[in-house]
């Protein structure tokens, strides 16, 4: 029987849950770097038990942590990220230019094909990449070297490049996104990039249609069809059907269209998962009511899903890179908050419950499914 | 012999128990004591001091005899006391949390 195992990330620690295919009985291993924030961690689609983490603390900076064992046993690996030459300046909350500081690794993202290949988005927003494992990371430059990289503004979370998109019938394309610059896309592995904002609109920005400054919260993708993405923006649920080339909002009939997360069914390319939040002055749910909202229709016309959820005095918020999706035939959907729970539904959203509860904050919840 | 103290997270990080000790040739300066610290346990490189410029980070500070020796220029030469063994070189995280 298949295994799943779901990595999570937490203001105080990881933590590594593990359950049969039937997904009812949870193992809960952890906290592993107890104290220390754990913005995310993931592990190898080429090899399932090689896992990256992100450790960082305000007093004692980055720290990568690798394992090989599927998380029994971790090993520091290189903690240096160095932007390439000079680094410049981007814009800083008052409009003045800042030099651009590393702060932390938001996001990894391990190759489709290789362990030892990984990206990193990193705060200040850059990304880098090893190919060794970890030993060494280098800052694929052409990102913030685009024209517009000196215009690049931290949204209030800090100016983090969160979400990494690889193209599995595209080696060279990757997308990416940056609160709050936008997304961006490149189709050379990395040397050169481009925004693909076109067709969002912002109104908290000078110029609501700008090339960049849009402040994306989150994108995503099904594997079997890499040039339809859905993004959860700051306002605003969007898609683009044409890789990032244009965008329509499909926020439709949504409570709020205000949000972190987004994510796609793992065998229904256009069932599309979003927890709405109030507002950006409220971080959390409408009415004290969790409810995750389904489109099966590739957005507009939503559902909601609440089975299982508290729908009454529920005030967390769901943070972008809190969900995940499995891959069993019963496409299994999960999310964690910021109070501590992790919420599992192993039947598409039909029915939920909380695998775990009372951890730390989540930051990030990753899922793995193991044959 | 230079005896240092670490803050527990760095103590966890480095797998060590207590403090540690170092050994330095020439003058006894933070910067020396920091560069033996970090050739003896690479993992802490980038933890106490920025990769690239060595400057203190931000949270933590360096006390020794009793004296915060955190805004000293990192070639300063450090109290005897600290050479010779019979205090410790201590690095400090700020207390924060309510």
């Amino acid at each position: 029987m298949s295994t799943v195992r779901v990595l999570v990330g937490t203001r105080k620690g990881a933590f590594v849950l593990t359950a049969d295919g039937r997904r009812e009985r949870w193992d809960v291993s952890g906290p592993h770097f107890g104290g220390w924030e754990i913005y995310h961690l993931k592990g190898s689609p080429a090899d399932p038990n090689r896992l990256y983490a992100s450790q960082s603390s305000g007093w004692f900076g980055q720290i990568v942590q690798r394992s090989s064992d599927g998380g029994k046993t971790w090993e520091t690996v290189d903690n240096k990220f160095v932007y390439d030459g000079v680094p410049g300046t981007h814009q800083w909350y008052d409009g003045t230019p800042h030099p651009w500081e590393f702060k932390r690794v938001w996001h990894f993202e391990p190759s489709l094909n290789d362990p030892d290949t990984v990206y990193a988005g990193v705060e200040d927003a850059a990304m880098f990449r090893t190919t060794d494992g970890g030993q060494t990371w280098h800052e694929l430059p052409g990102l913030r070297g685009h024209g517009s990289g000196r215009f690049w503004a931290p949204g209030a979370g800090g100016l983090g490049l969160h979400t990494i998109l690889l193209d599995p019938k595209n080696a060279q394309r990757m997308f990416i996104a940056i609160s709050a610059a936008g997304a961006f896309r490149t189709d050379d592995g990395g040397a050169t990039w481009a925004p693909i904002n076109k067709g969002l609109k912002s109104e908290g920005i000078p110029n609501p249609t700008a090339e960049v400054g849009h402040c994306v919260h989150r994108i995503a993708m099904h594997r079997s069809r890499p040039d339809v993405l859905f993004m959860q923006k700051h306002w605003d649920v969007m898609r683009t059907d044409d890789a990032g080339d244009s965008w329509r909002e499909v926020s439709g009939n949504l409570p709020t269209d205000f949000g972190f997360v987004i994510d796609v069914h793992s065998h229904e390319p256009e069932t599309i998962y979003v927890v709405p939040i109030k507002s950006d002055s409220e971080h959390y749910p409408p009415d004290g009511k969790l409810r995750v909202y389904r489109s099966r229709v590739g957005g507009n016309e939503w559902e909601p899903l609440t089975n299982g959820l508290p729908q009454h005095d529920c005030y967390i918020n769901v943070l972008r890179d809190a969900m995940a999706v499995d891959t069993l035939d019963s496409c299994g959907v999960y999310f964690g908050t910021t109070g501590g729970q992790v919420y599992a539904s192993a039947d598409a959203g039909e029915h939920w419950s909380a695998i775990v509860q009372n951890l730390p904050p989540v930051l990030s919840v990753e899922v793995q499914t193991l044959q | 012999m230079i005896r240092v103290v670490l803050p527990a997270h760095l103590r966890t990080l480095a797998r060590v128990n207590g403090e540690v000790t170092v050994d330095v040739d020439g003058p006894v300066t933070p910067r020396a004591i920091l560069d033996a610290l970090e050739e003896t346990y690479p993992v802490l490189r980038g933890t106490i001091r920025d990769h690239v410029t060595l400057k203190r980070r931000p949270f933590l500070r360096f006390f020794a005899c009793e004296e915060d020796l955190s805004h000293d220029p990192p070639d300063t030469v450090l109290p005897k006391a600290v050479a010779t063994g019979d205090e410790p070189f201590l690095v400090i995280g700020a207390m924060a949390g309510g």
